[in-house]
This record gives structure tokens, sequence and C-alpha cells, in this order.
């Protein structure tokens, strides 16, 4: 209609898009920051051993998410079928009593093909309800919570007879208990099969981190001074980097040097923080390959990939796989840091709680990656921690807290997808005016 | 037309019209029923039970049609609905009323409380079109894990709700207390071939026939069916089958989706109320939280399609559905006895036929 209107209702999107983009992190901001305002139980060491721990047990599966996003399938809550093809893989090598570490990476390579196989079809599933994935992908996910309790319940035993005084199976011979134990590593086990291969004293992670942040960091502006064309960055962002890595580098050292109270903060498992790494960086370069490339055009549009000669189903299916496949992965990760096999349970959160974790980190259906992974994972578990606190301080009750963090949970899933299509279906509206 | 068409129906016809997925869970069910027979188990008891299921869960499964119909597909934001029927349920008994007053009461404070919770629900659909479905789901999970603090948090005041040490409402509250339990349904309840005779009034042997409670939910199918037809009812479909055509003719569609889904969460309301009377208890808290699956998979059973409902695919898919899994559990625990088959077959079933429904989704082109 007239030009004057449309302008001014886009800028008023662009003063309040930064907020808006981040609302979800920054409630998530606000509210771990009011409950240490408000709790005077958690001390530092309390929090960031927790923090610690939980990071290095979720993070992976988070990352398992970004692929699928990129690929436009949204969010993959069908990770729980890999989350599964983990479990499966990690119960028949306890069943055999196979463990330690090289028990480990024989379980991860079992599940390879069995969460291979799973992603296939699922990736099937999802090109058959095209357009309808997310909700689709949460159904398959209890679809297959279905199929798996008859595997674990009812083949398991009388299909497949096993012996009835496995420390695994129920006492009549027929179905897995409801909790195995995954035996410690050093009995020849799972538990902490990965996580105590290496461990170092927290604070020296942080300065390493840091250290290789700030390195970053300075090779960017290197790069830049080379070639500015080829080689931009943000300004500012690279500022507050710089500043941020100095300060915890600092922060750790002063620790370190003076034995202070936070390096009594659990150590902190360097395989386990590698494999988290090395998805981090294999995500970031396989958008420099073909196939990744394939995954942005048919993410952006998969009408004009088809047309550009990608084939749109194969690349879709193999988005899925892979993600199966690294959730699967994530799973076997998250279980031998647990130590025990929640059989019928572990699995089942698993899909959300990844979501919410990337969500929060700023990720949307359309665009996710290893910085939203990352900062998501913290800030979901920092909101985890404190709920409880928060519940107990305000109003006496703890419980209290744990209902008003499930309900955080759905509530941030139901709002960053809400706002997401109320913003995406606002501006084809400006388009088409 | 129809009737020329009839003298040939061909079987591929028929599967057409009842739709393959109803015939196959049906036939399983009636396999079921006959595996029963044989394995001597009363097929009296298991049709009773299957009437009293269909008729606790019917205006739930009722719940789906205007929501499809007008377009937003299968209403997963069900718990919306619900929980605004437990906190009439939970006031009327505050209030103090007893009996029918406790039945009459909930439903008068649950319809208003709806029909705002609707509006603003209906609000939300067309703010997020293209992605209702995820959208309803969350929105659903959403609130029933925000009710929970309310449940903790009022202070209600009445000893047949409280925890007996400490604040908030019990998970399960007994309506024995208050006399609502069974209350629609053992009015005129009688049973069919109670030791020989046809009719015995107040029965309690034979296949038990929860009067009230079936008349209710047929009267409210009745309502949904003559709503269909009214000019409301119709611009309502007409925006749901083609949004264009019907926008291009004059129906505003946000509007005919705000008041389908107002209906939808009324019916999640009185359904619930009704569910609550059946079964004898009021479940709080997380309960609700999956209640919107099982009625999106009755009435995808019934015949329904992710954008076509039916009142009849209501009530065939709601006795199917709950028949089925009526049946499936004495029946399984016979053949094999430990283990936990009838709830695996549900989570399969009901998850599979929402799947194959969602494969059949048009509108997903690349």
């Amino acid at each position: 209609m007239n030009n004057t209107n449309i302008t001014e209702r886009l800028k008023t999107t662009k003063a309040s898009t930064w907020v808006a983009d981040n609302i979800v992190s920054l409630i998530f901001v606000a509210f771990t920051l009011f409950g240490f305002l408000v709790s005077d139980g958690v001390t530092m060491n309390f929090f960031l051993t927790e923090l610690s721990s939980r990071f290095f047990r979720n993070a992976f599966l988070v990352l398992s998410l970004v692929i699928p996003v990129v690929a436009g399938l949204g969010l993959n809550f069908g990770i729980v079928v890999g989350a599964m093809a983990g479990q499966i893989a990690i119960a028949i090598i306890r069943f055999f009593e196979l463990g330690g570490v090289m028990g480990l990476f024989l379980t991860m390579a079992l599940a390879f093909p069995i969460a291979a196989l799973f992603g296939y079809f699922t990736g099937v599933l999802y090109n058959k309800t095209r357009g309808q994935e997310m909700i689709a992908s949460l159904i398959v996910g209890y679809f297959a919570n279905g199929l798996y309790q008859f595997l674990f319940l009812f083949v398991v035993g009388v299909i497949i007879k096993v012996p009835s005084n496995h420390p695994m199976i129920k006492p009549d011979g027929v179905g897995v208990r409801m909790t195995v134990d995954l035996v410690p590593v050093k009995d020849g086990g799972l538990k902490y099969a990965l996580d105590k291969i290496w461990e170092i004293p927290f604070m020296w992670a942080i300065l390493l981190i840091f250290a290789c942040i700030l390195l970053l960091q300075i090779w960017k502006i290197y790069k830049n001074k080379k070639n500015p064309t080829l080689y931009r960055y943000n300004k500012t962002m690279v500022l507050i980097n710089i500043i941020l890595s100095i300060v915890m580098i600092g922060i750790s050292i002063h620790a370190i040097t003076t034995n202070s109270s936070l390096m009594m903060v659990r150590k902190v498992p360097v395989v386990t923080g590698l494999f988290i790494v090395a998805l981090c960086i294999f995500n970031e370069l396989i958008l420099k390959t073909k196939l990744g490339q394939d995954f942005r055009s048919v993410g952006q549009s998969q009408h004009i990939a088809e047309v550009s000669g990608i084939d749109v189903d194969k690349t879709r299916i193999i988005a899925t796989i892979m993600s199966t496949v690294l959730a699967s992965w994530g799973q076997i990760m998250y279980l031998q840091n647990m130590g025990t096999l929640n059989t019928y349970g572990a699995h089942t959160q698993i899909g959300m709680f990844s979501v919410a974790s990337l969500l929060v980190g700023g990720a949307s259906t359309q665009k996710a990656g290893v910085k939203h992974a990352i900062i998501g994972t913290l800030l979901f578990n920092s909101m985890f921690i404190m709920s409880p606190e928060i519940g107990l301080s305000l109003f006496g009750n703890a419980l209290l807290g744990e209902y008003f963090r499930t309900f955080m949970v759905y509530g941030v899933i139901g709002l960053a997808l809400g706002l997401h299509v109320w913003r995406a279906n606002k501006n084809s509206e400006i388009t088409l005016d | 037309m129809v009737g020329v068409k009839n003298k040939n129906t061909s079987i591929k016809d028929v599967v057409n019209k009842i739709g393959l997925p109803t015939i196959i869970i049906g036939g399983f069910w009636i396999l079921l029923l006959i595996a029963g027979g044989f394995l001597g188990i009363s097929i009296k008891t298991l049709i009773s039970d299957t009437i009293k299921r269909a008729g606790m869960n019917g205006i739930l499964v009722l719940a789906m049609v205007p929501s499809i119909q007008s377009g937003t597909g299968p209403n997963f934001a069900l718990p919306v609905g619900i929980v605004c029927g437990l906190f009439a349920e939970v006031c009327a008994i505050e209030f103090g009323f007893t009996g029918w007053a406790w039945l009459f009461y909930s439903i008068v404070f649950a319809i208003p409380l709806a029909v705002i919770v609707g509006y603003l629900y209906g609000k939300l659909l067309n703010a997020v079109k293209g992605s209702e479905m995820t959208i309803a789901t969350y929105t659903g999970f959403s609130i029933v894990a925000f009710m929970c603090l309310p449940w903790l948090m009022i202070p209600f005041k009445s000893k047949n709700m409280g925890w007996f040490i400490g604040k908030g409402l019990r998970e399960t509250i007994q309506l024995d207390a208050i006399g609502g339990a069974q209350i629609l349904s053992d009015f005129l309840k009688f049973s069919l071939f109670e030791d020989g005779a046809f009719i015995t009034m107040g029965g309690e042997g034979g296949i038990i026939i929860p009067t009230g409670m079936l008349l209710v939910f047929f009267l409210c199918c009745f309502i949904v069916w003559l709503y269909f037809r009214s000019k409301s009812g119709i611009a309502i479909s007409a925006g749901g089958i083609n949004p264009k055509f019907a926008q291009s003719s004059g129906i505003n569609i946000d509007r005919c989706r705000i008041k389908a889904n107002i209906l939808s969460t009324v019916m999640g309301a009185i359904g619930i109320i009704i569910y609550s009377q059946g079964y004898g208890y009021t479940q709080l808290y997380t309960a609700p939280l999956m209640m919107a699956f099982p009625a999106v998979a009755a009435v995808l059973i019934g015949g329904a399609t992710a954008s076509r409902a039916k009142v009849s695919h209501v009530i065939i898919g709601v006795v199917i559905y709950q028949g089925l899994f009526t049946t499936a559990l004495p029946v399984a625990n016979q053949l094999f006895e430990g283990t936990d088959l009838s709830e695996i077959l549900r989570m399969v079933i009901q998850n599979g036929i929402i799947l194959y429904a969602l494969t059949q989704v048009e509108g997903g082109d690349k």
C-alpha cells in the first residue's frame, strides 16, 4: 500500500531484533542469576561441579541435532531412536560382559550399524511426512519406544532364550531388568570407561579452553589482515571474546597458583571433552564439503535443490542417519557417565532435553550451529541445577522447583518454536503487502 | 447416482469407504475377542468394559472433530481443555458441591473457562499457521506442566482433596467422597443378558450399559453433528478444505479456526469431567500430559484423516480403540504370563496410526 508504513514496520522490528532473537537465552541467563541471588545453599563449587559433569554428559547429544536443522528437517526429536540403538549396543556388550575402554569402543562400533539402520527408516519416514517432520519425529520416538519395549521385555527371554541367573535379566528369565548396573571400569565394566581414561583439574581445563579461544581469535584477526575480503569477522564479538578469555585465563591462573577453593571442583574428563570438540569440528567442517553444501541448499529450498540436480530425498536421509548415529554415541557417552542403564527410561527424555538445550542456545528450526549447542547446553543445565534451589528458598518446597523445571523444558520448546513460526509468518505477510 | 453405484460395489470400494486401517485394526480386535472366548475369558465382561471405556473417552475423542475440520489438524493440545475441566471439578469440590450438583457445577464452571482459554489458544494457532501440530503438542505439554504449580500452590481448603500433611492437592482425588463417582454412569444403568433375562435394570452381571454416560456422549455427538450442518459449521469445514477459496468467498478463516478450537477446548473440558466420574477419580498434575494421543489415535482409527473427520469416525474409532485394549490386556496376560504386551501393543498401534495419518497429510511438497 504505502512504502513508508512498511519501512517503518521493518525498522521497529530491526531495533528490537537482538532482544527478540535471543529472548529465550536471556530468560535463562536471568533465571540462573536470579537463582544465585535468592538461594544461599548453592556454592560456586557445587554449581560448577554439577554443571561440568552435566555438560560432558549431554553436549554430544545436543550437538547431534545440528545437522538435521541445517538440512531443513527441523529439530530431530527422533534422536530418541538413536539413543535406543546405543542402549541396545550397551545391553549386548553388558550381556557378554565385555567392558573397559576397548569394550566401550566396541559398543560404539556395534551401535553404528544399528543406529544407521534406524536412521535410514526414520529418514524415509521424514520424506513421507514432509512439512510435518517435527511432530513425526516426536511420534516416531513414542512408536519406537513400543518396539524397544517389545524387544527388551518380550523378545529377550521368550524368543531369544537367555539364562535367568544373568544379573541383567529378570529373575523369571523373561525381559531385561529395569535398571542394569554397568559395573565400574576398574572391574571390567563400562562405567566411566571414557571419563576415567584421563582427567585433569577443572581450572586447568578452563585455562586450556580459553587459551584455545584466544588463539582462535588471534588467528581470525591474522587471517583478516592477510586477506580482508575473504576472511571477515565481527569486531565487537572478537573483542568481547578476547577480553573474556583473558579474564578467564587470569582467574584460572590465580586459582591454580593460590590453590583456591575452585580447585576442589570435580575433575574434567579429557577424552570425553575431546570427543565433543571433535564433533564440533566435524559439524563445522562438513558444511565445507559437497555433502554439507547439499544439506544447506536442501535446507533452504527443496525445490531449488531438486532443480539444481541434488537428490533431495537421499540427502535428507543421510542427514537423519548421521544425526541418529551421533545420538547413539552420545547416549553411550551419557550412560557410561551415569553408570547404570535405566533400561526403559534413560532414552525417553533425551529428545526433549536436547532440543530444549539447543533452543535455549538461540537456535531455531532453521538455524543452528555448534555455538548454539554449546551455549544452550550450559544455560539449560544451569537452569536445571538452580530450579529446585529456587523453589526451596522462595517457597520452601523443592518439589515446586521441579515442577517449574518441567514447565520450563516444555515451555521453552513451545515458546521458541512458536516465536519462530510467528515471526516467519509475519515476515512473509510483509513481503506479500 | 449413489444407488446405481452401490449395485456394483466391489470389495475395493467397501475398503476405500471404511478405510484400510479401520478394517485391519477392527479385524484384529474381533480376532482378539474370539481368542479371548476360546481362552475362557468372559466376552460379556469384555464388552461391558469396552462400552464403559468408550463412553468415558468418547467426548475427548469428539473434541478432535472441530479442530480437524477447521484445518488446524488433530487437537494435540487437548490437555488445554482437560486442565480447564479439571480446574472446574476441583473448584466445584472446593465450594462443597456433592453428587449431581458437583457434576452440574463442574460443567457450568468449565464451559466459560474453556471458552476463554480456547479463544486464546485459537489466537495462538492463527499466529503459527503451518506448524500447528507441533506447536499444539508443546502448548499442551506446557500447560499441563504449568498447572502443576497451581495445583500445589492454590490454598484449597476442602479436606477431600488435600494431602493429609503438607500443602497442595492430592495427585488423585477420590470422587467417592463427594458422591461423584460413576454418578452419570449409574443413571438408568441396565444390563443385557443377565441370567437369561434380556434387560435387568441396575444389574451388575451381563453386558452393563451405563445409560446416563452414553446419553451424554450421544447428545454431544448430536450437537456437533448438528453444528456442522449449520451455516457457521459449514463455513468452518469450507475453511479447512480450501482456505484460499473460502477466503475469497467471504469467510473469515481466522474467526472460523478460533470458533472451532473453542468448541474443541470446551469438548475437552466436558470430556474430562465425564471421564473422571466414570473412572471415579480425578487425576491432577502430570496425568493429562499424554491424554491427547489416545484421543487422536482413536479418531484416526475410526477413519478420519488429519484433515477430514466426521462424528461417525469418532463413534467407530473410540469403540475399536478402547475395545482393542480392554480385550488385549486379559488375552495377552493369559497367553504370555508376566509380560506387559498389551501396553506395548497400545504404544505401537496408537503411535503407528498417528504416523500413518501424518504420511497422508497433503501439502508436503518439495
